[in-house]
């Protein structure tokens, strides 16, 4: 039976409440830690369980928060991303609504960690609702005096604040969201300095996504090594997914990172297979922004590896036959679906998310809308999928964020995998106007001989 | 007394040259000169925080440096990135990096007017000579491009938003010259404009050097503006006292006529003194000014090719032979 750590309360009736969460154990890690260890021992156990970054880079935290500057004197700051806005990511947006107090439990020990006494939650603006349940699970963790100051009789203080942004998906990119909490508007910085130099008000920064504090929780509860037995190889623990698309159950699931693609897409577990009995045709498994797989990609690597859950394994075979676990933004599409319509609707988001800073991504973004466009409409021609390939990879690599990158790869990996779908919507005008491409011949995928 | 630091060596396309710690590979490549200078259409060295955005100066670092050779996997802003000791960097001669700035040249012009026929900047463009250096003779480009309203901000300043590609230098020089913040950046992507507070007039003794920073015509001169195209006026150095600013400026001339009057710009197309608005547009008559005589216009701009400094060039065969 797969464990759950994160979600394990979370159909508890009233456990966004404070007295249900403590009833079932919330905030025993907080005593833990405040009373039996030091900063440093925390840093050493998210070390030891190998946690990385669930907001999409995979970054490992216990290093990311060792590379934060200490200067006498100087004080730091913790700042939890909450600014989920990626298409078909949606899974801290269930975590905070369903248990805030594991996100402030999280906050606690990870301020405590980075020696951080002001520290943010950063939420976008269009979860409004949210924002007021973490507001009044705050205020409860202030009465009870898990915030605030010496907690716990330990010295340690903490304030805690909540901040929606402005409705800008750039703002989830971390320098940006300094900007934008600074008061100023939301454009990427510069990088060198990183944030753990020189971020918030110039101070020392961390940023770390809702998913990632919330799991530092069960690692101080259980210890960072018997976290790290979760899982598979340098994907250690459990990790939320968001699933959608065209699949039975959509929904947010828990799963431990050692399950099947496979698995996962057909299991009554997890998705419970394509909506009416149709077939598998693509998939994006980690969020718009991840290269998609065709459907002889998606359960089988090139090599002809079962494919697994796992930053690893999804990223097997690079860009050319592999994706990205990403944030984890799990999009099934099956045979009916339009891959040029929906990498026109990828477009137009980043298009339209693009904060305008560098010039390849704020004009290239609206270029390749446009083009995709006149695919998706019956009006290209042969030398737009061309055009377009040439586009994506001169944004690519070039720009300040990597808001380029996330806007470059699903235009790549369509046309590098439905190259004759884009061909038929050339060739086809009416055709492509009243019916979908749909999945053709059923494709297997035949390694370069060479 | 501060310390006296070594001095770190790097080499730009070949060419190794010695500099401070914390210099940029720009800056380093400036002191180089020549071809090795990659462009900039939004660094400008005495604006702080300016850089980074038009991504025309990438550059490829073939060697990170002394300590960690290993290349950088992706191409470098070289007007933010320091150098370090024993750096190798890659300009002109490397083909990822002129690719990609082909890419940056067609990115800034595919919503740019190309209306230079009736552009005052013309001839001083910098995105004019970017374009001619690495740009593309046709466009792929087949869409509705973006257009702005004409605006003017204030009594001596015009925006013609259309043709602006956002470096951000007058916001800067607004934000760093003046006194209040009053100019700035609207929305986002490509529907990003430059723009003051509900239209407010930019009311301030040192306003005029936006339109001096402004690489293109988005921000051009009012009281010259459509009066001449630009290497038709003789540029003469020439100063005055002035209370508010150093009083040296370049007077642009047509016959004895002074016809504008603008910062003295070094050979990166840069304003190292800024003058004042009176200075700018009030000062027009010859008497006002001390002439020194005629000013040097470097570099590619297409003014440089004028033949105002060297009447008869020796390398202009069919005269010659004449």
């Amino acid at each position: 039976m797969a464990r759950k750590l994160l979600l394990e309360n979370a159909h508890i009736e009233g456990i966004h409440t404070y007295d249900v969460y403590r009833k079932n154990g919330g905030y025993r890690s907080v005593e833990k830690a405040l009373k039996t260890m030091s900063p440093e021992d925390v840093v050493e156990e998210v070390k030891k369980s190998g946690l990385r970054g669930r907001g999409g880079a995979g970054f490992p935290t216990g290093m990311k928060w060792s590379f934060i500057a200490k200067p006498e004197g100087v004080p730091r700051h913790l700042l939890c991303n909450a600014d989920e806005s990626e298409p078909g990511t949606f899974k801290d947006r269930y975590l905070m609504e369903k248990i805030p107090h594991l996100l402030i439990e999280g906050m606690i020990l990870s301020s405590f960690a980075l020696g951080a006494n002001q520290s943010y939650i950063y939420i976008r603006g269009e979860y409004m609702y949210v924002l007021r349940i973490l507001e009044k699970a705050i205020a409860e963790a202030y009465a009870n005096g898990w915030l605030g100051k010496n907690i716990l009789g330990s010295g340690f203080d903490l304030d805690l604040s909540v901040t929606p942004g402005a409705g800008a998906y750039i703002c989830g990119e971390e320098t940006a969201l300094i900007e934008s909490l600074e008061g100023k508007r939301g454009n990427p910085r510069m990088k060198p300095p990183f944030p753990a130099v020189k971020g918030l008000w110039q101070r020392p920064t961390v940023v770390n996504n809702v998913e990632t504090i919330a799991a530092v929780v069960p690692i101080v509860n259980e210890g960072g090594d018997a976290y790290a037995q979760i899982g598979i190889g340098r994907s250690t623990g459990t990790k939320l997914i968001s699933a959608s698309g065209n699949i039975n159950k959509p929904g947010v699931y828990e799963i431990e990172m050692n399950i099947s693609v496979e698995e996962f897409i057909y299991s009554d577990t997890y998705c419970g297979g394509i909506k009416n009995g149709k077939k598998l045709k693509a998939c994006v498994p980690g969020g718009s922004s991840v290269p998609i797989l065709p459907h002889y990609l998606v359960c089988k690597t090139a090599a002809g590896q079962d494919r697994l859950m796992t930053y690893e394994s999804l990223a097997d075979g690079g860009f050319a036959t592999g994706s990205m676990l990403g944030s984890g933004g799990f999009i099934v599409y099956d045979e009916d679906q339009c891959i040029v319509r929906n990498t026109w609707n990828f477009t137009r988001f980043y298009h339209h998310e693009s904060c305008g800073q560098c010039s390849p991504c704020r004009e290239g973004t609206g270029w390749m809308e446009k083009v995709l466009h006149r695919l998706e409409y019956g009006h290209g021609k042969m030398e737009d999928i061309d055009l377009l390939w040439d586009i994506q990879r001169k944004i690519e690599g070039n720009t300040i964020c990597p808001l380029g990158d996330a806007a470059a790869w699903p235009v790549a990996a369509a046309i590098r995998h439905f190259r004759e779908e884009f061909e038929w919507h050339v060739k086809e005008p009416k055709a492509c106007m009243e019916r979908n491409y749909g999945l053709v011949a059923e494709k297997t995928f035949e390694p370069a001989t060479a | 007394m501060a310390e006296q630091t070594e001095k770190i060596n790097v080499t730009i396309d070949g060419k190794t040259i010695a500099v401070d710690p914390g210099t940029t590979i720009l800056n380093a490549a400036r002191i180089i000169g020549g071809d090795v200078v990659p462009p900039a259409m939004c660094y400008y060295s005495s604006l702080k925080g300016s850089g980074g955005k038009c991504r025309t100066c990438l550059v490829e670092v073939s060697k990170g440096s002394e300590k960690d050779p290993r290349p950088m996997p992706k191409l470098v802003a070289s007007c933010s990135t320091p150098v370090m000791d024993g750096m190798e960097v890659k300009n002109k001669t490397s083909e990822r990096v002129n690719d990609a700035r082909h890419g940056v040249v067609e990115f800034l012009l595919i919503n740019h007017p190309l209306d230079c026929p009736i552009c005052d900047q013309a001839g001083e463009c910098h995105l004019q000579d970017l374009a001619f250096e690495h740009g593309l003779e046709k466009t792929r480009y087949e869409f509705k491009r973006r257009t702005f309203d004409k605006i003017d901000i204030g009594e001596y300043i015009k925006l013609h938003m259309t043709r602006c590609i956002l470096c951000y230098r007058c916001v800067y020089t607004a934000d760093q010259l003046t006194n209040q913040r009053e100019h700035g950046v609207m929305k986002r992507g490509d529907a990003a404009e430059i723009s003051t507070y509900i239209q407010n007039a930019l009311d301030n003794d040192f306003i005029g050097n936006v339109i001096d920073v402004c690489p293109v015509g988005a921000l051009t001169d009012k009281t010259f503006r459509f009066r001449s195209r630009v290497w038709y006026t003789k540029p003469m150095d020439a100063h005055r006292d002035c209370k508010k600013c150093s009083g040296k400026a370049v007077a642009w001339m047509i016959g004895d006529e002074i016809a504008r009057i603008t910062a003295r710009k070094d050979q990166f197309g840069e304003v190292k003194e800024f003058i004042c608005n009176e200075c700018r547009f009030d000062k027009k008559e010859k008497t006002d000014w001390v002439i020194e005589g005629p000013r040097h216009i470097d570099r590619h701009s297409v003014i440089s090719a004028n033949k105002y400094e060297d009447p008869i060039p020796e390398h202009t065969p069919l005269l010659n032979k004449a």
